[in-house]
C-alpha cells in the first residue's frame, strides 16, 4: 500500500478537523479564496481535479468552509480532496497553500511502465492501479 | 609639430591637453538630479591614503564610464556630458574613518539591452584595479525599469515552478547526493530514488559533478532519471533532480541539456563559474524548452565576502534575477556558510520581492521597481538539518528551496529515514506556524511531538541536535542596530 503524498501535510497523520479548521483560519486570515477539490485519480500529472462549487470567495469564517467540507465528504466519501488557497495578489495570483483533507482507507498506488527506448533511453509511465482497475466513480 | 597644428591646440580649461582631476573632467556633480531611467552605482571605496574621497568616486565614476587617465579631445565629437557617469554624493561609512560610500549615475544608453556581460564589462570591467583607490565594492545597484524591460527574467520561478511540480505552502525540499564525487551512476541513481522516496522534492548534483572518469554524464542522467521515476511513481507526487549540465563549452552544455529534456527531466542545473553570458544562454535555452534552471553560485565567496573589495552577493543576485536563473543558492543563517541573517534576508528579498525600498539594515540602498520580471527561488544548502527547522522557517520564510545534503544522507537509518525526518520536520513546523503558534520558541517541543508519530525525526533529533556553526560573518552591514548573531 502506497501513501500518496501530494500537498503540504501530506507525510503527518490525516490532519483531524481541528487542525483543518486553523489551516482554514490561517488562509483566510491571508486573504485566501478556499477551494475543495476531489478526485479518484491523483495521478501527479491530473492538475484539475474535479472543483466543489466555486472557490469560496469573501467567506469570512471558517465554520462555512468547513460546512462545505463535510457536504463534499458526503456527496464522495472515499476519494481524496484537497484544500487550496487562491491568493489574488500581484506577483502571486496562484495558489498559496494546498493540502489533502481526504484520502481513501486503502490507497494501492501507481505502478511506472518502461518502455525501452532507443539505446539505454526508457520512456517512463506512471500508470495507477485504481484507475486501471475500474472507471470513474468505483475505483476506492 | 608644424604651426598649423600649434596654432589648432585647444586652449579651454576643460579640453586643454594634459592630466586635470577626475571631479574637474564631469565626473563628479552634486547637484546632479537623478533621472528614472538611470543606473545607479553604490561603491564602498577605500582611497589611498591622501586621495581625497570625491576625487576617488569621481575616478571611479570615469574609469567605469567613458574616461581614461588624460585628456582626449575626441570627447569633443560626442554628447560627452551624457555618457560621462556622475558621482553625485559621497558619505562616510558608519564607524570607519578610512571608507566610504560613493553614489553614481550612470546613463541608460551606456549600457546594451538585454546583457548582463555587457552592464558588468561597464560597472566592474577595468576599476576595479584602479591604483587610486586601495580597495573597492560594488554594494548595491537601482536597475531602472526601463533597463529591466529589456530583460526576460525567470522563465519559471516560483510562482510557475511551485504550479509544475504542485507544491503550495511550504518551502520545497531537496538535498545534493553525497559524497559529491566517486559514486557510480547506478549507485548515484539510488541515493536519488531514496531521498525522493522518502519525502524529497528533488535531489541535485553538487557544482563539482560534471563529467568525470568515475561517472561520465549520460551514466549519471539515465540512472538519475530512472530514480525520480520510480520515486513519482511510489509516493504520486512530482520529481525531480537538478542535472548539472555545466561544462567545457556551451556546444557541450547545450548537448547535456537536450538529453536531459528528452529523457524527461524537469530542471537543469549551472554553476555560476560558467559566465554570465553562458548563463543567459542556458536560460534562454530552458525558457524555450520548459526546463526550470538552477544555478550553484559557485565562486561567488571568491569576490563576494571580503567586505571591502568585490561585489556584494546582493548585487549578483540582481544580475541574477534579470539573467532568468529559477533558483539561486543565497544562503541559509544557521549553516555551514557565511551570511549574516539580515544580509541575508536583504539578498532573500532582492530574489523575491516584486519591488524594493531603501532600507539599509538589511543592505538594500536602493528603491527599486523589478519590472514583473519574475521571482527567483533563492535556496539555502549547506550544513542545515532538521533540528533547526523552527530558525529555518522564521530566518528564511516560505519561497525557499531548504537542501539538507549531509542531514539526509547522514542518517543513522539511511537515505530515506532521513528524507522522511526533514519533510515531517518542515511540515509539523509550517502547520505550527499557520495555527499562530509561537514556532520559534516551541520549536524544539514542536519537534520532539512530531517525533511522537515519526521515529527517523526522533533518530536525526538525538543525533544532530548540537550542531551548530556559529561564528561571526565577515560581510557584515553598516547600519545594523545591534550586532546580529544566528544563534536564536
Amino acid at each position: 500500500m502506497a501513501r500518496v503524498t501530494q500537498g503540504c501535510f501530506s507525510l503527518l497523520p490525516d490532519l483531524t478537523d481541528e487542525q483543518i479548521t486553523a489551516q482554514v483560519k490561517y488562509s483566510i486570515a491571508s486573504g485566501y479564496a478556499l477551494s475543495i477539490e476531489y478526485t479518484d485519480d491523483p495521478h501527479p500529472r491530473n492538475c484539475y481535479w474535479e472543483m466543489w462549487g466555486l472557490p469560496l470567495f469573501d467567506v469570512p469564517d471558517a465554520a462555512t468552509i468547513m460546512y462545505e467540507l463535510s457536504e463534499c465528504r458526503k456527496a464522495h466519501p472515499g476519494v481524496y480532496i484537497k484544500m487550496s488557497g487562491f491568493n489574488n495578489a500581484r506577483g502571486i495570483e496562484s495558489t498559496s497553500i494546498s493540502f489533502m483533507v481526504q484520502r481513501p482507507a486503502f490507497e494501492p498506488g501507481f505502478y511506472l511502465v518502461r518502455q525501452e527506448g532507443k539505446g539505454r533511453n526508457i520512456i517512463y509511465t506512471i500508470q495507477s492501479y485504481a484507475v486501471q482497475s475500474a472507471g470513474e466513480g468505483a475505483r476506492y | 609639430m608644424n604651426d598649423e597644428s600649434e596654432r589648432t591646440r585647444i586652449k579651454t580649461e576643460r579640453y586643454e591637453a594634459g592630466v586635470i582631476p577626475y571631479k574637474k573632467m564631469g565626473y563628479w556633480d552634486a547637484d546632479y538630479s537623478i533621472k528614472e531611467s538611470d543606473v545607479l552605482c553604490l561603491f564602498r571605496i577605500t582611497p589611498q591614503p591622501g586621495v581625497d574621497p570625491i576625487e576617488a568616486a569621481a575616478a571611479v565614476a570615469g574609469e567605469s564610464s567613458t574616461a581614461t587617465w588624460t585628456v582626449v579631445w575626441t570627447d569633443l565629437l560626442t554628447a560627452c556630458d551624457v555618457y560621462r557617469a556622475k558621482a553625485y554624493f559621497v558619505e562616510e561609512v558608519p564607524n570607519n574613518a578610512e571608507e566610504f560610500f560613493a553614489f553614481i549615475a550612470y546613463e541608460c544608453d551606456l549600457f546594451e539591452e538585454g546583457s548582463i556581460a555587457n552592464l558588468t564589462a561597464s560597472i566592474i570591467g577595468n576599476v576595479f584595479g584602479f591604483k587610486a583607490v586601495k580597495a573597492l565594492r560594488l554594494e548595491d545597484m537601482r536597475l531602472p525599469y526601463a533597463y529591466l524591460k529589456t530583460f526576460l527574467g525567470p522563465a519559471a520561478g516560483v510562482i510557475v515552478e511551485r504550479e509544475r511540480i504542485d507544491v503550495f505552502g511550504r518551502p520545497l525540499l531537496g538535498a545534493t547526493v553525497k559524497p559529491k564525487l566517486g559514486l557510480s551512476g547506478k549507485n548515484y541513481g539510488r541515493v536519488v530514488y531514496e531521498g525522493l522516496k522518502g519525502g524529497l522534492d528533488f535531489l541535485k548534483d553538487d557544482e563539482n559533478i560534471n563529467s568525470q572518469a568515475f561517472m561520465r554524464w549520460r551514466e549519471r542522467f539515465l540512472y538519475v532519471m530512472e530514480g525520480i521515476n520510480k520515486a513519482a511513481a511510489k509516493t504520486g507526487a512530482v520529481k525531480g533532480s537538478y542535472l548539472n549540465v555545466t561544462a567545457a563549452t556551451m556546444e557541450e552544455m547545450y548537448e547535456r541539456a537536450e538529453f536531459a529534456r528528452e529523457i524527461g527531466s524537469i530542471i537543469v542545473m549551472i554553476d555560476l563559474v560558467i559566465g554570465y553570458t553562458a548563463i543567459q544562454s542556458i536560460c534562454y535555452w530552458g525558457r524555450k524548452n520548459d526546463m526550470i534552471v538552477h544555478l550553484h553560485r559557485a565562486g561567488h565567496s571568491t569576490y563576494t565576502r571580503q567586505k571591502t573589495h568585490g561585489i556584494n552577493f546582493r548585487v549578483i543576485c540582481k544580475w541574477m534575477r534579470m539573467s532568468g536563473v529559477d533558483h539561486i543558492h543565497a544562503g541559509t543563517v544557521v549553516g555551514k556558510l557565511e551570511g549574516d541573517p539580515n544580509a541575508v534576508k536583504g539578498f532573500y528579498d532582492t530574489l523575491l520581492l516584486p519591488s524594493l525600498s531603501e532600507d539599509r539594515n538589511l543592505g538594500l540602498f536602493f528603491d527599486m521597481d523589478w519590472a514583473s520580471l519574475r521571482k527567483c527561488l533563492p535556496v539555502a544548502s549547506g550544513g542545515i538539518h532538521c533540528g533547526q527547522m523552527h530558525q529555518l522557517t522564521h530566518l528564511l520564510g516560505e519561497d525557499v528551496v531548504l537542501q539538507f545534503g549531509g542531514g539526509t544522507i547522514g542518517h543513522p537509518d539511511g537515505i530515506q529515514a532521513g528524507a522522511t525526518a526533514n519533510r515531517v520536520a518542515l511540515e509539523s513546523m509550517v502547520l505550527a506556524k499557520n495555527e499562530g503558534r509561537d514556532y520559534l520558541a516551541q520549536g524544539p517541543d514542536i519537534l520532539k511531538e512530531a517525533a511522537k508519530t515519526c521515529r527517523p525525526l526522533q533518530t536525526a533529533l538525538d543525533l544532530w541536535k548540537a550542531i551548530t556553526f556559529d561564528y561571526a560573518s565577515t560581510d557584515t552591514l553598516d547600519f545594523e542596530a545591534t550586532p546580529t548573531s544566528s544563534a536564536s
